[in-house]
């Protein structure tokens, strides 16, 4: 059992948790992630480790509500256990010898972009962070980041924040400006992750993109999480989860995250059946 | 006088159109009355042929002459000498390539069904409730076991009966290996393999899930920061092999490995009451011919496929399948598409899974190792429509620990390599079953786990 020591609600729909687990704490890496079973009945779902203490032993994971676990996740509370979570799996990030990077978070990628741009900015790269929301009230991590980096672009769809547009407009402006980076590091949806790579193909610029697709177990053995990459299939719990972007099958990557889609909403209907009995 | 009827006891069985459907075990066991006449069959002979075909050489006369005395106790202690997991080995050992083949009275007839009878004294102890265990003496020394399959569990169990303080580390949320993850509920029922893992925990094995050797923690971690005094490692062949044909990314292409996951590991069978949902269309292909193929097309079958095909290259002569699992099959209403081979699968816009192509193939000569290679007949391909594929075409060992592991020597087929002890190239780190010979059978890899447990403690002690 794995208890959850803090529990924090950074927005409306994505809530931060750090979990005592100190085994996975020991070897944890930016770009890992790991795989909860929230109790006997649950799935086993991937959540890539958003921040991690080796002394005090604690992983913590940033957490969107839009299915059954992610939402049964968003009851517990400070105290309640997790039946199961194992990791440190996938590769970490190669993060090593960059000099100016770019990093860009995508709503819930933001979680997953702050490790990285943390490790960078530890290991002395010259970082620019590119964070885009739907809207201002669910703009997550602004003072962490923040401290991360060099230079915070926050963006929102809308323009509630007073800067109208996709992190691709402001990447494009960033290049348009003259800046230069070895990387660029997009963590998003996919389609947000493909336009990056659109926009960076032509500027040549290498991109690391985080693939998050269906898996099992994490190890190499179910297959679920593959992943056409250069015209061979890789799995992402393996090989991944990060690859060069502009060798994704994007089209295949997009399809197969609708594999379950339906069976998603069963469970979760189910789980709403259950909270109304 | 021994019973000299031709035929074996045939064994009681759920109805075929009643056990599709469901998930409950298909075969249920001897009864005492049929244990006992099928005991009488064997001669008893003077040098037991069927030993030399058991891989852990369990002593099969003996066993059988106590049956007859009705010391069923005392042949579930025969067998435990040997072996410590009867009642998994009488269900899904391939007898009839091992034991069977050997026994005397197979010559002319059928030969004692040592499988069934092996079955019958182990499901008879476990209802016995007799469970008690002999708590060994510790000596001291500790080793860590990666992996709780058949082969883990084997080594885990001999070690510490020998009294070495062993904790055996398991990457998945539950113990037992392919026992639990691979093999389905109606040819293994899950609880017979828990009592099997509770009686090592009560001799004082521990079991620490949720832990990754390779990436939790590395094999020379284990030494350094650990303290343990040897590894053995039993991952087996977890990393499945996809045919590289196009359209096998596809939505409605599976891995057996994924598909039992779901099914078996995951209760799949029981979602919603469970979380992880397992899709399965009308039309389901099996690619592949062995027991693993097998119990993914009778999987699909009883989850309300109507179709279900198996497809495979050979014929039916060649299927690797235990023979009594073919049949249940065939039972089953599986249909065999024997002596094709998919070319390629063929998707819609949504890149969902709508048909495969099949070519026809014929048999070579054999060649010098007797097995008769097929070779495509040209123009003979088919279009089968298909919503789902379950690619059965067998598994490697799981480079984890390889690719975390100093010193530890693979071949190129990514196994383990090791000595007739099971001692790796790297000082102290044995290893045995799947991950040492590439995917084989539970007893292989128990037997592998055995010996490897006999020479650690020759090592260490």
């Amino acid at each position: 059992m794995y208890k959850i020591l803090k529990k924090e609600e950074l927005n409306s729909q994505i809530f931060l948790m750090t979990v005592e687990a100190p085994l996975v704490a020991r070897r944890a890496q930016p770009g890992q992630f790991i795989i909860l079973r929230i109790d006997e009945y649950g799935e086993r779902v991937p959540f890539t480790i958003s921040d991690f203490d080796k002394d005090a032993g604690t992983v913590t994971i940033i957490v969107q509500t839009l299915g059954k676990t992610t939402k049964q996740l968003s009851e517990l509370s400070e105290g309640d256990c997790i039946l199961d979570f194992a990791g440190p799996l996938g590769m970490p990030t190669k993060l090593d010898g960059l000099k100016k990077v770019c990093v860009i978070g995508g709503g819930l990628g933001c979680a997953i972009a702050y490790p990285q741009a943390k490790k960078l900015k530890k290991l002395g790269a010259d970082v620019t962070v590119i964070s885009g929301f739907k809207t201002k009230d669910l703009i997550i991590l602004e003072n962490e980041l923040g401290l991360v980096s060099d230079k915070l672009v926050i963006t929102t769809d809308d323009g509630s924040n007073g800067t109208q547009g996709f992190v691709t407009d402001r990447l494009k402006e960033e290049l348009l400006s003259g800046e230069k980076f070895d990387e660029v590091i997009a963590i998003g949806p996919l389609p947000m992750m493909r336009a990056v790579c659109n926009v960076t193909k032509e500027y040549n610029i290498h991109t690391t993109v985080s693939m998050n697709p269906i898996m099992i177990d994490g190890t190499g053995m179910c297959g679920g999480c593959r992943v056409i990459v250069g015209g061979e299939t890789k799995f992402a719990c393996v090989d991944g989860p990060d690859f060069d972007g502009h060798l994704i099958d994007w089209e295949t990557a997009i399809n197969r995250q609708h594999m379950f889609k339906e069976y998603e909403q069963k469970s979760l209907h189910k789980c709403r059946v259950r909270d109304t009995l | 006088m021994p019973n000299m009827s031709l035929k074996k006891n045939p064994m009681p069985e759920q109805a075929a159109d009643v056990r599709n459907k469901n998930f409950f075990e298909v075969t249920c066991g001897y009864t005492e009355e049929m244990a006992l006449d099928e005991a009488q069959r064997c001669l008893n002979c003077k040098n037991p042929a069927c030993m030399e075909g058991c891989p852990v050489a369990v002593k099969i006369p003996d066993f059988i002459r106590l049956i007859l005395d009705r010391d069923f106790e005392g042949a579930y202690k025969k067998i435990t000498e040997t072996n410590s997991l009867p009642a998994v080995c009488g269900r899904v050992c391939p007898q009839e390539r091992q034991c069977e083949s050997r026994c005397v009275r197979g010559i002319k007839g059928e030969s004692v069904a040592i499988g069934r009878l092996e079955r019958f004294v182990a499901d008879r102890h476990l209802q016995s409730g007799d469970t008690a265990i002999d708590i060994p003496k510790p000596n001291g020394k500790k080793v860590a076991v990666i992996g709780s399959g058949p082969s883990g569990l084997t080594a885990a169990g001999d070690l510490a009966k020998l009294g070495y303080d062993v904790t055996i580390y398991e990457a998945f949320h539950t113990a037992g290996g392919v026992l639990m993850y691979g093999i389905p509920e109606f040819r293994l029922p899950k609880d017979i393999v828990q009592k099997e893992i509770d009686k090592l925990v009560k001799m004082g094995v521990k079991i620490e899930t949720n832990v990754i050797i390779g990436k939790t923690i590395l094999v020379d971690e284990l030494f350094d920061e650990f303290g343990y005094d040897a590894v053995y490692i039993g991952t087996g062949a977890g990393l499945p092999s996809f045919m590289g044909i196009e359209g096998e990314a596809l939505n409605g292409v599976y891995s057996a490995n994924e598909f039992l996951t779901r099914i078996n590991l995951m209760k799949g069978y029981k979602f919603p009451e469970y979380d992880t949902p397992v899709y399965v269309g009308k039309n389901v292909a099996v690619f592949g011919g062995g027991n693993v193929a097998m119990d993914a097309a009778r999987s699909a079958k009883r989850l309300g496929a109507e179709n279900v095909y198996i497809i495979y290259r050979r014929g039916k002569e060649e299927l690797p399948a235990r023979f009594e699992e073919v049949m249940h099959a065939e039972e089953e209403g599986i249909i065999f598409m024997l002596l094709k081979n998919p070319t390629r699968f063929i998707g819609d816009e949504k890149g969902k899974l709508t048909g495969v192509e099949l070519i026809s193939m014929k048999l070579d000569e054999p060649d010098e190792g007797g097995r008769r290679k097929p070779v495509p007949i040209e123009g003979s391909n088919e279009i089968v429509d298909i919503d789902t594929a379950i690619v059965s075409i067998g598994q490697t060992p799981n480079p984890l620990i390889k690719k975390t592991t100093d010193g530890l020597e693979t071949n190129k087929r990514g196994c383990i390599v090791t000595d007739e002890s099971g001692a790796t190239s790297k000082p102290l780190v044995y290893a045995g079953g799947d991950v040492v010979t590439g995917a084989a059978t539970v007893i292989l890899a128990m037997g592998a786990g055995k010996t490897a447990a006999k020479a650690i403690d020759e090592k260490l002690r």
